[in-house]
């Protein structure tokens, strides 16, 4: 059994900036990630780090727009601590080397983005992720922060109590993917969960391959709630074979969406009259989707995304990266004609209840970055939003967990939180097959930390043992099902029906499931049982986004339903909850908290 | 002493019992291989169904330490339906899901950004999510970066690699800070752009891979690494006391001295990044850093 204070499971933005917290707090923290930490998918993102830093601009600037983008669902305690923390966190990163794109003066650059009054997104090129990432690792590094790559952590060590909020979290169980051993990691302060998206329950999505809701669906079954799963963004310019993301940043710099009908349709169709192409994500997403389905797409299945106008000196100098992605994975040269886009599936706003110092409901459990929902994006996130978030909410759980004296949050967690009942009717049962058989806790009344983890450890082996040794179907058959039906009938546009027919084809996917085997007998290096257990994740995840985006009937922020086309404020402004209940979900609701340290912020008709 | 050596037959004979009768998860294992082996069967039959013109024949090596039959280093052939824009990693996801799922290869991001799917493709270095397999002669063969220890199948050991890269203290370090932590290092665009090449390795390991040098060298640190101290030493912000430690690391007995300027790391490199220029210019720079102190 290996031992430290702390320990991240993840090892992108979030767990890089956690794990350095916690060090910088005199802890002993490793970081366990299932991939080496410069293959996580923060590198992945282009535009940029949204922070308040210059003249004319302020935090409350900053936070009022994340708000309205947020389409009132944000918590305004997460809203002021993050718009207030992003200046110090950015500056911090630029003082660790980050290769921030540079103004005449030497200063950082900033541009605009969707969704933002004030031009304040900086950016290092259109690879931004991919430098925050290495400027965090080489950070970690320099600290000999322990680093677990390639370990696979499967579960988590919590005691069974019967309410979560007297359930501790001691450790977790991890597979060594190289050798096939399995082991228990006991953390003596606590446990963040920073595994990143979970993009893969679509199969249209800018997402890695890695990113399965495996923080998430741990969680989750370990019994902290998951909030706002419904909430799911779907940035309007991914290439239309791969998925792979073009930049917000090229039309932060002055890009334009044409129709099949070369008009320039968010503005001659009055989808945003005043911000046009840099309207909030999910408005221009519904657009171009809108543009396609009555018939004025391209091929029936794109729009175009134009910046020639821009011409090549700023382009190679502001967005270079978008040329090569356009060139490598569409086969078009962005200075020689529009670039073909699509709305795909790009970030999960919900996920693992957590409060503004990333404690779940479970003592000794935290989540951060995209596995967390605190709440910040509410309905939807605006562009440039997510990597500040990392870093605020990755220091703030780092720092918690290690002991760091911190103002008491005043953001509600687990059952005690709860205001309402909810109610929803799924055509069939969901959660799992067999719950009385699930072993999401420790067995017994284990409170002794030690056995709690060894009890988790042996579970783990059990299970790994028989997807060993059993025989069955292949994962990726399932795996595939429910992929298909979350971007068939959980898209951007959602109806009734669809969400049921996807929640019948999710439980079809879950008995199949109990089916699956690896057929591959290696311990060395077996990614057919790393895929299998992921798989399992995938299918909690897609129910649990199902399940919210029918029980929510209005239309706000990323979520629109046909039958419910108004946002419903006297009675959806509350925060869609589901509990595990060990294997039985349990919908419920908790209250938005408006109310920020300096003024209450007013629900206002969101117009770009 | 008698008594002992009977006790000593009895313990054999346990074992030798022991060992006849197999174990529930043997006898499991086993019936799971005669089921693999009919699966593979059907495969073939399948695979021979499909049309040349539409499909791509891929040959992948293959090698598990531990399982039967692939501790001997082989090529496995998986014919892949063809379509536009297919990559090499398309096929490869595609052998393993239809056909195989013990095929094991690293991939996370598919857009050349993680840096996980270098591989030696019909005698390069290259990544599979960035390589268009219309750009290929076919079969496509496909094996591991050579120069490392192969884990299984297309699986390298990446440690040697990441132990020289970290030889070169591959973080910021500045000489001094700005007092007030709300005020940033001025950069000029000039320096950020001398830079910006070097920030952009993914660390794939394929520069390494490819480098004769670091092949005949296992303490060279390669032109990965070499980069990562460029990248470094200069950027102006960190400052000159930093630079010459820098310059101090990167001119070891194993560092750019080493270096033939062969170009392959060059060649290779799915980023574009000038290697072997950057080698050059630290030689440079070491050059005259010496001189200034004579």
């Amino acid at each position: 059994m290996y031992e430290h204070d702390v320990i991240v499971v993840g090892a992108g933005g979030a767990g890089l900036r956690a794990a350095i917290a916690a060090d910088e707090e005199g802890a002993d923290v490793a970081l366990v990630t299932k991939l080496h930490p410069v293959r996580s998918h923060t590198g992945a993102a282009e535009g940029g780090i949204n922070a308040a830093l210059r003249d004319g601009d302020s935090w409350d600037l900053h936070a009022y727009d994340t708000m309205k983008g947020s389409d009132y669902l944000a918590d305004a305690p997460a809203v002021d601590t993050f718009a207030k923390s992003a200046p110090e966190e950015v500056i911090q990163i630029e003082h660790w080397g980050m290769p921030f794109s540079r103004e005449d003066d030497g200063r950082v650059s900033q541009r605009p983005f969707g969704g933002m009054s004030f031009p304040r997104t900086t950016y290092a090129g259109a690879e931004t992720g991919h430098h925050l990432l290495h400027t965090m690792y080489e950070q970690a590094v320099k600290r000999g922060i322990e680093v677990y790559d390639e370990w696979y952590v499967t579960n988590l060590a919590v005691t069974d109590h019967e309410d979560p909020e007297d359930r501790e979290c001691h450790g977790c169980v991890a597979y060594d993917i190289k050798s096939g051993e399995i082991h228990g990691f006991k953390a003596n302060n606590g446990v963040i969960l920073a595994t990143g998206g979970l993009g893969q329950a679509f199969d249209h999505t800018t997402n890695a391959v890695a990113n399965t809701g495996d923080g998430c669906a741990m969680a989750y079954r370990a019994g902290a709630p998951m909030e706002d799963m419904e909430m799911i963004q779907f940035h309007p310019t991914t290439l239309p074979s791969t998925g792979v993301l073009i930049s917000e940043g090229v039309r932060g710099e002055g890009g334009i969406l044409y129709n099949g009908e070369e008009e320039r349709f968010m503005f001659e169709y009055g989808y945003a009259n005043n911000d046009g192409e840099l309207a909030s994500r999910d408005v221009v997403s519904r657009a171009e989707l809108t543009e396609i389905n009555e018939g004025r797409g391209i091929e029936e299945e794109y729009v175009d995304l134009d910046m020639r106008h821009l011409g090549e000196e700023r382009i190679l100098d502001r967005l270079e990266n978008i040329l090569h992605l356009a060139e490598d994975f569409e086969g078009v040269d962005g200075l020689d004609e529009p670039m073909p886009v699509k709305p795909g599936q790009h970030y999960a706003m919900g996920g693992v209840e957590c409060d503004e110092n990333g404690e779940t409901c479970i003592s000794g459990l935290y989540a951060a970055g995209e596995t967390a929902c605190v709440s910040l994006h509410g309905a939807n996130r605006l562009g440039g939003n997510a990597l500040p978030e990392l870093l605020v909410f990755g220091a703030r759980a780092g720092w918690h967990a290690a002991g760091k004296d911190m103002k008491t949050a005043e953001i509600g967690t687990g059952p005690s939180a709860k205001s309402e009942d909810g109610a929803v009717e799924p055509p069939v049962e969901p959660g799992a097959i067999d719950a009385s058989s699930e072993d999401v806790v420790a067995d017994g009344a284990a409170v002794e930390p030690t056995a709690v983890i060894e009890n988790a450890v042996e579970n783990e082996r059990e299970r790994v043992e028989t997807l060993l040794e059993e025989d069955g179907i292949n994962h990726a058959n399932v795996r595939a099902d429910v992929q298909e039906t979350m971007t068939q009938n959980v898209n951007v546009f959602r109806e009734e029906e669809s969400l049921k027919d996807a929640l019948r084809d999710i439980r079809e996917a879950r008995k199949e499931y109990e089916n699956v085997a690896v057929s591959d007998p290696s311990r060395t290096y077996n990614t057919d049982l790393i895929h299998t257990i992921e798989t399992r994740n995938i299918l909690d995840v897609a129910e649990a986004i199902t399940l919210g985006a029918l029980a929510r009937e209005e239309f706000r922020g990323a979520h629109w339903r046909a039958e419910h086309q108004e946002r419903k404020d006297d009675e959806w402004i509350k925060h869609t909850m589901l509990a595990w209940s060990d294997g039985t979900p349990e919908l419920y609701y908790k209250p938005v908290e408006l109310e920020g340290d300096e003024e209450t912020y007013e629900p206002k008709e969101r117009s770009y | 002493m008698s008594t002992q050596i009977e006790q000593q037959e009895t313990e054999t004979e346990q074992e030798e019992q022991e060992a006849e009768i197999e174990s529930p998860g043997e006898r499991r294992r086993a019936e799971k291989r005669e089921r693999e082996a009919e699966r593979e069967a059907q495969r073939e039959t399948e695979e021979a169904t499909l049309d040349d013109e539409e499909t791509v024949l891929l040959k992948v090596f293959r090698y598990d330490p531990e399982v039967e039959g692939k501790q001997e280093p082989r090529f496995d052939d998986f014919r892949v339906p063809f379509h536009k824009g297919m990559t090499v990693l398309d096929a490869l996801i595609y052998a393993r899901d239809e056909y195989d799922s013990s095929l094991t290869f690293r991939h996370s991001c598919r857009q050349a950004v993680c840096g996980s799917d270098a591989l030696f493709v019909n005698g390069r270095q290259m990544l599979g999510c960035k390589t268009q397999l219309a750009e290929l002669e076919s079969p496509v063969r496909i094996e591991p970066l050579p120069h490392q220890e192969v884990v299984k199948d297309l699986v390298v050991d990446m440690e040697h690699f990441y132990d020289q890269m970290h030889a070169v203290e591959p973080y910021f370090d500045a000489d001094d800070l700005p007092e007030d932590e709300l005020e940033e290092q001025r950069q000029s665009r000039e320096n950020r752009e001398k830079v910006k090449m070097s920030t952009r390795c993914i660390w794939c390991g394929a520069c390494m891979s490819s480098c004769n040098i670091a092949a005949g060298d296992n303490e060279y640190l390669g032109p990965a690494a070499i980069n990562k101290a460029y990248r470094f030493a200069m950027d102006e912000r960190e400052g000159a006391d930093r630079k010459q430690e820098r310059l101090r690391i990167i001119e070891q007995e194993h560092g750019v001295w080493r270096c033939q300027t062969q170009f392959s790391c060059t060649e290779v490199c799915p980023k574009d990044i000038p290697l072997t220029e950057h080698i050059q210019e630290l030689k440079r720079e070491a050059v005259k850093n010496n001189l200034k102190f004579w």
